[in-house]
């Protein structure tokens, strides 16, 4: 198939950006989204131009490294990651536009690489257990409700790509903090921090200038992993709670 | 937002439900108007619930002003570049016009006052009658006045849609079990209050009330 690329170059992050145009022909739909970026990369270093720039690891769909908006869809057409998006789910004589994550808090470094740091910092702020380490207990020490440690899994599935921040018409990461806080909160191991967890994360999500949650639905909407939305809403409760005993 | 925002709603039920006391009568309605200055007479001076009321209510729009202020200034500046282009996939009208809808609803409610409370915008004639207020304003001849009735219901309807589901979730209430119902509860209640308010000025215009 061919296809008309309109893609975002930003040479680092004083430079301005601009969508540059390329063509590709003879693009397989068997290829995924990166192998096509691939593709055109290895045009582009025979021409001797810049290779597009853009975050990928282990194009499985686990690591959450690489994501970008494509069509103005976090992570495309698919809800998937963008290394699992294949090219046909496009059609033959499609122009194509990437951008990168759009977000104060996720500066772009080049093209379509964005600094994702933001995630990493309001992790540090709450988004663990302070447990004594050792040997691993034994499973079936701490018994866990099927519904609770299904719950602390799914919200545990999310890879940190940064779609929801990318889609929100606010810039929020709401629904990333919601899923850390719900996934360590369900579990007996999460309880000791709980009240205190959520303060110091929401504290930090907002000193990273994101943006505040008004409850739309697009992050949960194009989540690959599907984090559901009304994670959200329990940390509102755990908000709530610990604001009303004081904390924060 | 969700606590000031549910204050509001609540007083919307109450005013549409004095509203459409219209068909019980120009008695009935203008007894309703000066009964509400009665409550807790004598305890209170006269018309000193309202007052309290009152307060209460620019209170609540004042803070819920606020918060929705400060989510625009915070939501611009935490994307100051935007996407060439952006697809919607799951907002609402309803979740895309709370801004704008918002200030067409404040907009209103400032022209609203004026003319049906203070009385100051008469069209029609001034009366010291609530009821003949209502039947001078939306006469077919001041069908602007109407108009713009409509069109701020409307966008408290829209309002009230996203509105009642988005500060359910802030409060923390909506569980995966609860979504759908608190989804179906928020449609009800906007379409209830929408028609609700719609249905004495139409009335009115179309001389079922006179």
């Amino acid at each position: 198939m061919n296809i008309t690329l309109r893609v975002w170059r930003q040479k680092g992050r004083d430079d301005e950006g601009r969508m540059v145009t390329y063509k590709l022909t003879d693009v397989s739909e068997d290829m995924s989204f990166l192998e096509m970026l691939d593709v055109l990369n290895e045009k582009l270093t025979l021409e001797n131009e810049d290779p597009v720039a853009f975050d990928h690891d282990c194009r499985e769909g686990i690591c959450g490294a690489c994501g970008v908006v494509i069509d103005g869809e976090a992570h495309g057409p698919e809800r998937t990651t963008t290394c699992q998006l294949h090219m046909r789910s496009f059609n033959d004589g499609d122009t194509i536009t990437v951008e990168p994550w759009r977000a104060k808090a996720f500066p772009v470094v080049k093209d379509l690489v964005v600094d994702r740091g933001a995630f990493d910092r309001i992790i540090q702020s709450g988004g663990f257990i302070s447990a004594p380490t050792g040997t691993a207990p034994d499973a079936h020490a701490n018994p866990i409700p099927k519904p609770d440690a299904d719950r602390a899994f799914d919200a545990a599935t999310c890879i940190g790509c940064g779609a929801c921040v990318a889609a929100c018409p606010n810039a929020s990461s709401m629904l990333f903090t919601a899923a850390k806080v719900t996934h360590l909160g369900m579990l007996p191991q999460g309880q000791p921090e709980r009240a205190s967890r959520v303060v110091k994360m929401i504290n930090q999500q907002d000193e990273e200038d994101f943006g505040g949650c008004t409850n739309i639905g697009e992050c949960a909407a194009v989540c690959p992993k599907g984090i559901p939305l009304d994670t959200i809403s329990q940390l509102n409760r755990d908000l709530l709670g610990s604001l009303g005993k004081g904390i924060g | 937002m969700a606590t000031s925002g549910a204050i509001l709603v609540l007083y919307l039920i109450a005013h549409m439900y004095g509203n459409l006391k219209v068909f019980a009568g120009q008695e009935a309605f203008d007894g309703y108007a000066h009964g509400l200055r009665e409550i807790g007479y004598p305890l209170l001076p006269e018309s000193g619930f309202l007052w309290i009321f009152r307060i209460v209510l620019l209170a609540s729009i004042l803070i819920h002003i606020y918060s929705a202020a400060v989510l625009t200034i915070r939501a611009r500046k935490a994307r100051q570049q935007r996407y060439v282009v952006k697809k919607r996939v799951k907002r609402t009208y309803s979740s895309y016009t709370m801004r704008y809808g918002g200030v067409l609803i404040a907009l209103f409610v400032i022209f609203h006052i004026l003319h049906l409370t203070v009385n100051v915008i008469a069209p029609g004639g001034k009366s010291d009658s609530p009821y003949e207020r209502l039947v001078n304003g939306f006469q077919p001849e001041f069908w602007f006045v109407t108009l713009f009735y409509i069109a701020a219901v409307i966008a408290v309807g829209f309002h009230l849609r996203h509105g009642i589901w988005s500060g359910m979730a802030t409060l923390g209430a909506n569980t995966a079990a609860r979504q759908g119902k608190i989804n179906a509860v928020a449609v009800a209640i906007a379409l209830v209050v929408t028609v609700g308010f719609l249905l004495p000025p139409l009335a009115v215009t179309f001389g079922l009330v006179s």
